[in-house]
């Protein structure tokens, strides 16, 4: 493959991608594409599928059907028995940060440990030079000095950022953030969004799932807005957000445009 | 009522007492640590998927767990020689009723205390890529074991009252030995109250110390 090629090719791809839990179907085709250091943000009412998108793409969940393809790895789903078991779906894994709603922080480790916990036990990294990573990705989100804290002495915008620094650990190829921010009071989203910014800034990958429409048109550079198990509507952050066509969409979006949240971003 | 009480008569052969002090202390680590053998092993295969895995495991839970020791004792002392065709001697018989019992407890403690940590602990275990052995060693078990500890302490403390079962299928542990210096000295006032005041000594110690643990563990 030519490096020509390699630019334009999507970082990752996700064809016809169908989940159904028993008879309810919660992805019914979705197919999107996200290249390299592109921030992909995906909104829409709740129980639209745009978690459950997120966690077929980490392979939480696997997908009745479709096609996931990362890097050069390819995975078609829908065959007998799943795509991926073990080892090697660990190493896909591996390979994708993910950020949860409720951090998921281990209790019973100090938030460097939190951080080293992938490079140590995941990638075998010695543990002098996992630690030195952890430092530098804790002062990265603004936690220097927070080292040796456990997870129940910070506070949910911290523990959040500890979690993005967990993640950012293991130097995935793409980052998902699933509603970071929904768990949080009002007062701490502002010190977790600002360091997405930074990630987006620095040319990091990522698709984000979120409620905060302000900062999505802010950091996004494709919006895509689900509905009821697919894509209602896709496109630059601008033309989606601020004239979408769907009116699905224009009726979700409105309620947002009533508490003012759109303008006061500017 | 007037009573003359003598202790020091029923506790001079003080041999003795140490002996079935012995027998008791033998038993209760002895089965502690068996059962608790038995409860790691059917714990982690009560959390796999395969209903043949685990149907046999939850019949056995369940039969030890609904059927009173003292019976479980006596028919393995009485009841399996007539299906083996051959008697197990009687400390064997009382020590299998009292391991399985508190294995089928243990396992019970076991599963609990896995399934207690939360999807959302396994979820970012798999989100930085460990495998299944990597997540139980590292994220679930150790949290896992810190809460099965209590339960586990007291489980251990009923266990070693419940050595005095041994009695029925005549083991010289302190309950049986008491009895004998009962019947040899007339002074059962005497005798099962010392023998009531050693297993609270034994026990008491125990029992402040899984409090202890528990304030630590809720922290």
């Amino acid at each position: 493959m030519t490096g020509d090629e390699d630019r334009q090719r999507p970082m990752i791809e996700v064809t016809d991608l169908v989940k159904n839990y028993g008879s309810l179907a919660a992805l019914r085709g979705v197919s999107l594409g996200v290249a390299k250091g592109e921030v992909v943000v995906l909104i829409g009412p709740s129980g639209c599928g745009k978690s459950t998108l997120l966690r077929c793409v980490h392979l939480l969940e696997e997908p009745t059907s479709g096609t996931i393809r990362v890097g050069a790895q390819q995975i078609s789903f829908g065959g007998s028995g799943p795509a991926l078991a073990g080892r090697k779906l660990a190493a896909y894994r591996s390979r994708i940060g993910m950020v949860f709603q409720h951090f998921e922080l281990f209790p019973h480790m100090t938030a460097l440990e939190n951080v080293m916990e992938g490079p140590v036990t995941v990638k075998r990294m010695d543990r002098r030079a996992a630690a030195a990573v952890g430092r530098g990705l804790l002062a990265k989100v603004g936690l220097a000095g927070k080292e040796e804290s456990y997870p129940a002495q910070l506070s949910g915008g911290q523990a959040q950022r500890v979690a993005i620094a967990r993640a950012l650990a293991m130097s995935p190829e793409v980052m998902l953030f699933d509603e970071v921010t929904s768990a949080l009071d009002p007062e701490l989203v502002g010190e977790v969004l600002a360091v997405m910014r930074q990630l987006a800034e620095d040319g990091t990958t990522m698709i984000v799932v979120t409620h905060e429409i302000a900062f999505a048109r802010d950091i996004a550079d494709h919006v895509l807005i689900m509905d009821a198990g697919a894509i209602a509507e896709h496109g630059r952050a601008d033309d989606v957000l601020l004239c979408p066509a769907n009116p699905r969409t224009r009726a979700f979006l409105s309620r947002f445009h009533n508490t003012g949240t759109l303008r006061s971003s500017g | 009522m007037h009573y003359h009480w003598d202790l020091a008569m029923v506790l001079a052969d003080t041999d003795r007492w140490l002996h079935g002090i012995g027998i008791t202390l033998l038993y209760s680590v002895a089965t502690v640590a068996g059962g608790i053998v038995i409860g790691v092993f059917c714990g982690l295969a009560l959390l796999s998927p395969k209903r043949w895995v685990t149907l046999p495991l939850e019949a056995y839970v369940e039969i030890f767990r609904c059927t009173p020791l003292l019976i479980q004792i006596v028919w393995f002392y009485y009841a399996l020689p007539i299906v083996l065709n051959f008697s197990l001697p009687a400390w064997l018989a009382a020590g299998m009723g009292l391991t399985l019992y508190m294995g089928a407890f243990c396992t019970e403690i076991f599963r609990a205390g896995v399934m207690s940590i939360g999807r959302g602990q396994w979820q970012a275990g798999r989100a930085v890529g460990m495998t299944y052995a990597q997540l139980m060693r590292r994220i679930v078990l150790p949290q896992a074991v810190r809460r099965m500890i209590p339960p586990l302490l007291n489980q251990s403390i009923t266990q070693l009252k419940n050595t005095a079962l041994l009695y029925v299928v005549a083991v010289p542990d302190l309950m049986y030995t008491s009895s004998i210096i009962t019947a040899e000295t007339y002074r059962p006032l005497e005798v099962y109250t010392s023998a009531a005041a050693i297993y609270f000594i034994m026990l008491y110690p125990l029992t402040l110390f899984a409090k202890r643990l528990e304030t630590r563990v809720d922290r």
